[in-house]
C-alpha cells in the first residue's frame, strides 16, 4: 500500500518549501511533489519603480544567495537602456559574484547539506589520533590535522551532547543506518563545519569593500560606485586591494585544502547516491563572469548553453532574449495568465494570483520554468556540466 | 521539575564547551565593550553569565529572504560564533537546524509547553494577512497563526530586521500580501525591534547579549528600537561628515569627489535620516559600511524606506504624498515631511558654511526631528 510522506518545512534552505513523496510497498518513491509555500509579490511591487532602484528590491529575493539577483537586475536595466559598463566595474562585479559563488558553495556543503551525511552524535565515538591520520590523508595541506586539535573538538562535542540541550541538532536522525560515515570521518566533518563557519564571515568582507555590507551589498546601474584611486586614502587603493587579495587567498586555501577534499571523502561513502537524481536530463546555464561585457558570451569564463536529453555530445546555443527559448508556466501554480496556460517569456511575464486552495494539481507559489519547451535544471551541477562539455 | 532548575547558565554551557575561565572573563569584557558599557560593569556581566539561565529561543521565519540569519552568523564577536549561538539555546531555526518536517514543529510545541512564559521568540520576516494568510504556510499552517500561537506564551519578542520591525520589501506599495510587521499583529508582549535589511551582525548578537546578561529588555526608543544601537543618525558619526560640513560633495559617480571620498548626500545618501550603527559599529567585523565603499546609504533601517525612493535622488526632491486620515498615513507623511525639512535645513547649513568659511568650527544645530 502506498504511503504518503510529507516534509514541511524542508529545513536548511532559504525560503519555504514543502515536499510530498508517495512511496510504494517496497518504500520506493514513485511520485513526489514539491511546493513553494511563500509568495511576497516582488514582481508586482517592482512595477512603476525607478529602474535604478530595482536591484535593491530584486536582491531581497534571497539573502543567502545575496548579490546575484541584484546583479541580474542591474544587467537587465543596462540591457534595456543600452548601457555598457566600464571595464573596472565589470572586474569588481566579477570579483563580487565569484566571492558569492565560493562562500555559498562552502556554506551549502557544510552548514546546509552536510547534516544529511554527517552524524554529529557518532563523532563522539571517534578516536582523535585516528581522525588526525584520516584528515592528514584526506586534506594534507590543511594545517590543523593533529591529534590535539581533534581531541579538543571531540571534547567540545561530548560536553555539548551531554548537556542534553542539543539546540539546532535536536530531534534529528542521529544513529540512523543511512548515515554511512565512520566516527572519525564524522568528527573530521564536524570540526570542519566549525572551521567553515568561522571562515565564511571573512570571505564576504570582499563585498563590504566594494558594496559596503554583506548580506545585501550595494549595486549601481551603469557600473560600480566604489571609486578607485590608487593615490588616495578614501577609495579603493592598494591597502583595500591587498585586503581583497588576502581574502581570496584564504578562500583558495579553504576550497582546495578543506572543502573539495571533504566533499570527495564524504561522497566516497555514499557511492549509490551518484545514481540518483539528475532531473529530466535537460540542463541550462546562462553562463557568466564576462571578460568582454555581458553581450559577448563567447568570452564568459563559465560558458552558456543548453543540454537536452542528457546528450553531452551537443551543447545547444541559448538566446535569453528569444521568447521561445525561455518561458515561465503557471499550470501548476496559483497564478493565472491572460491567455490560458501557454508559457510566457519573462519579459512578457504576468504575476496575477489565483489561489484555488491546497488541492493538487495546483499547489505552488513558484512558477515552472522551461528552456526550449523542456523542463530543465539549472545551478551548479549544470554550470559544471557545461564547463566539462565545452572543455573550458 | 521546574524549567528553571534544569536550565544551565551561560557559564555552565561555556564550560561544557571547553572554554576556560580566563577565556570566559575575556568574553565578558569584550561583551561589555560591544555593548558600550564601562569596565566597571564587567563583574555584573560575569555574575549574570554565571548565574542566569540560558534562554530557549524559537526563531521563526515568515515572509523574508533569510538575510537576517545570514547576517547573524557573520557576527565577529571575539568568542567563536558557535559558542555565541549556544549562549542561547537555539531550539528552533529552520535555516540551520538538522531536523525537518514534523520533527521541528514538535520541537516548537515542546518548548512552548515546557518553557511557557520563559522562552524568547525571535521573528525573521513578517506575516501576510490578506486572503486568510495563504501567502506563507509552514507545515500546512499559516505563518500568521504560527506567529500568534508562538507569541502567546513567549517571554518577549525580538523582531529581527526591517521585515519584522517595519514590513520591509513585501510591505512596499501595493503590499499585495497584506504583510504586517510583528508590532501590528502582537500587541500584548514586549517587542524589541532590530531594523535593518539586514541588521548588523554585531547589533543582533549585542541585543541578545544584553537580554541574556541583564535579564531585561534594553532601553528602547519610541519605535521599540534599542537606544544603544539606534539613537544616532549615520550622518552624525559619518567619517565623511567633514566633507559635508565643508560643502564638498560627490556630484557624479566618476568625478573627482568620488575618488577623494567626499560626501554622498547629493547622490541620495540617506545617512542624515537613518538611525542605525553602520557608521560606528560598521559591517562585517568593522570592515566598512556602504558609505565607506562609496555607496550612498539607502536607509534600510527606516520604516517605509522602500517607498521613499528613488534612492539616487537626494532627500530634498522627495515628493510629499497626500495626507489622509489613517494614523499610518499621517505618521508616514510626518516622516517624509521631516525629511524635507531636514534637507532644507542641511542646505542652509552648507550654504552658511560656504559663506562663512572663516569660521569652519561653527557648531551644527540638531537637524530635523526624529
Amino acid at each position: 500500500m502506498a504511503t504518503r510522506v510529507v516534509v514541511d518545512p524542508v529545513t536548511r534552505i532559504e525560503g519555504h518549501l514543502r515536499v510530498e513523496a508517495i512511496l510504494d510497498d517496497k518504500n520506493v518513491i514513485g511520485d513526489a511533489i514539491s511546493s513553494g509555500t511563500m509568495w511576497r509579490g516582488i514582481e508586482v511591487i517592482l512595477q512603476g519603480r525607478d529602474p535604478r532602484d530595482a536591484w535593491a528590491f530584486c536582491q531581497r529575493i534571497c539573502g543567502v544567495c545575496t548579490t546575484v539577483h541584484a546583479l541580474a537586475s542591474v544587467r537587465a536595466v543596462e540591457n534595456a537602456l543600452g548601457i555598457t559598463v566600464p571595464k573596472n566595474a565589470e572586474i569588481i562585479r566579477n570579483i563580487m559574484e565569484l566571492t558569492q559563488y565560493v562562500q555559498d558553495h562552502v556554506i551549502h556543503f557544510y552548514h546546509l547539506h552536510a547534516l544529511d551525511w554527517v552524524d554529529v552524535v557518532s563523532a563522539l565515538k571517534a578516536d582523535p589520533a585516528a581522525t588526525a591520520a584520516l584528515a592528514q590523508k584526506v586534506s594534507p595541506h590543511w594545517p590543523t590535522a593533529t591529534t590535539g586539535y581533534f581531541s579538543d573538538v571531540a571534547a567540545t562535542v561530548k560536553k555539548f551532547v551531554e548537556s542534553g540541550q542539543l539546540g539546532i541538532f535536536q530531534n534529528a536522525y542521529w544513529g540512523h543506518p543511512a548515515y554511512k560515515l565512520p566516527p572519525e570521518a564524522n568528527l573530521m566533518a564536524v570540526a570542519h563545519y566549525l572551521e567553515a563557519l568561522k571562515w565564511q564571515k571573512e570571505i564576504i568582507k570582499i563585498h563590504t569593500v566594494f558594496g559596503g555590507k554583506n548580506p545585501h551589498p550595494h549595486y549601481l546601474v551603469g557600473g560600480a560606485a566604489s571609486a578607485i584611486n590608487l593615490n588616495g586614502d578614501n577609495a579603493i587603493n592598494v591597502e583595500r586591494l591587498e585586503f581583497v587579495h588576502d581574502l581570496i587567498k584564504g578562500a583558495q586555501q579553504i576550497v582546495e585544502g578543506l572543502y573539495l577534499p571533504d566533499l570527495l571523502a564524504i561522497a566516497s561513502f555514499y557511492p549509490e547516491w551518484t545514481t540518483y537524481g539528475g532531473g529530466l536530463g535537460n540542463y541550462m546555464a546562462y553562463g557568466d563572469i564576462p571578460q568582454n561585457g555581458v553581450n559577448d558570451p563567447a568570452h564568459f569564463r563559465f560558458p552558456r548553453g543548453v543540454i537536452l536529453n542528457k546528450n553531452l555530445a551537443e551543447v545547444l546555443p541559448l538566446d535569453p532574449t528569444d521568447t521561445q527559448q525561455i518561458q515561465e508556466e503557471v499550470a501548476h501554480s496559483w497564478y493565472k495568465y491572460p491567455n490560458g496556460t501557454q508559457g510566457l517569456h519573462p519579459s512578457e511575464g504576468v504575476t496575477e494570483v489565483n489561489y484555488t486552495g491546497p488541492n493538487l494539481p495546483t499547489r505552488n507559489w513558484m512558477k515552472t520554468t522551461a528552456t526550449r519547451l523542456s523542463r530543465r535544471r539549472v545551478g551548479k551541477v549544470t554550470r559544471w556540466r557545461l564547463v566539462h562539455c565545452r572543455g573550458c | 521539575m521546574e524549567p528553571s532548575e534544569r536550565w544551565l547558565t551561560t557559564y555552565d554551557v561555556l564550560q561544557k564547551h571547553g572554554v576556560d575561565r580566563r577565556s570566559f572573563l575575556k568574553f565578558c569584557t569584550q561583551t561589555a565593550a560591544a555593548m558600550g558599557l564601562s569596565a566597571a560593569l564587567v563583574p555584573k556581566i560575569v555574575d549574570a553569565m554565571e548565574t542566569k539561565p540560558r534562554i530557549p529561543v524559537l526563531w521563526l521565519h515568515g515572509l523574508e529572504c533569510t538575510c537576517c540569519s545570514e547576517s547573524f552568523i557573520r557576527s565577529a564577536h571575539p568568542i567563536a560564533q558557535d559558542i555565541v549561538l549556544n549562549l542561547i539555546s537555539l531550539d528552533y531555526d529552520d535555516t540551520l537546524q538538522a531536523a525537518a518536517g514534523f520533527q521541528v514543529e514538535e520541537i516548537r510545541r515542546k518548548i512552548m509547553k515546557d518553557y511557557k512564559g520563559q522562552y524568547l521568540l525571535a521573528v525573521e520576516g513578517n506575516a501576510p494577512t490578506n486572503d486568510g494568510g495563504v501567502y506563507c504556510t509552514v507545515g500546512g499552517q499559516t505563518f500568521l497563526s504560527i506567529l500568534e500561537e508562538t507569541a502567546a506564551d513567549a517571554k518577549a519578542i525580538v523582531a529581527w530586521g526591517s521585515c519584522a520591525s517595519n514590513g520591509c520589501v513585501q510591505a512596499a506599495k501595493p503590499n499585495p500580501t497584506g504583510a504586517k510587521p510583528v508590532r501590528k499583529l502582537i500587541t500584548n508582549k514586549p517587542i524589541i525591534n532590530v531594523p535593518g535589511c539586514p541588521p548588523i551582525a554585531d547589533v543582533m548578537t549585542g541585543v541578545l547579549a544584553y537580554v541574556l546578561t541583564f535579564d531585561a529588555l534594553p532601553e528602547l526608543d519610541r519605535q521599540g528600537r534599542p537606544k544603544m544601537f539606534y539613537s544616532q543618525r549615520l550622518h552624525d558619526k559619518c567619517y565623511r561628515r567633514a566633507f559635508f560640513d565643508a560643502g564638498q560633495f560627490v556630484e557624479a559617480w566618476d568625478d573627482e569627489g568620488a575618488r577623494k571620498g567626499w560626501c554622498l548626500y547629493k547622490m541620495g545618501c540617506r545617512g542624515p535620516t537613518t538611525y542605525n550603527s553602520c557608521s560606528t559599529v560598521c559591517w562585517n567585523g568593522g570592515t566598512g559600511w556602504p558609505v565607506k565603499s562609496g555607496n550612498p546609504c539607502i536607509g534600510c533601517a527606516e520604516d517605509n524606506f522602500w517607498d521613499n525612493g528613488p534612492f539616487s535622488q537626494r532627500l530634498a526632491n522627495v515628493i510629499v504624498p497626500g495626507i489622509d486620515a489613517t494614523p499610518d498615513k499621517i505618521g508616514e507623511a510626518l516622516l517624509v515631511a521631516s525629511g524635507v525639512g531636514l534637507a532644507a535645513h542641511l542646505t542652509s547649513v552648507v550654504a552658511r558654511k560656504q559663506m562663512n568659511k572663516s569660521n569652519p568650527q561653527e557648531p551644527d544645530q540638531p537637524a530635523g526631528k526624529e
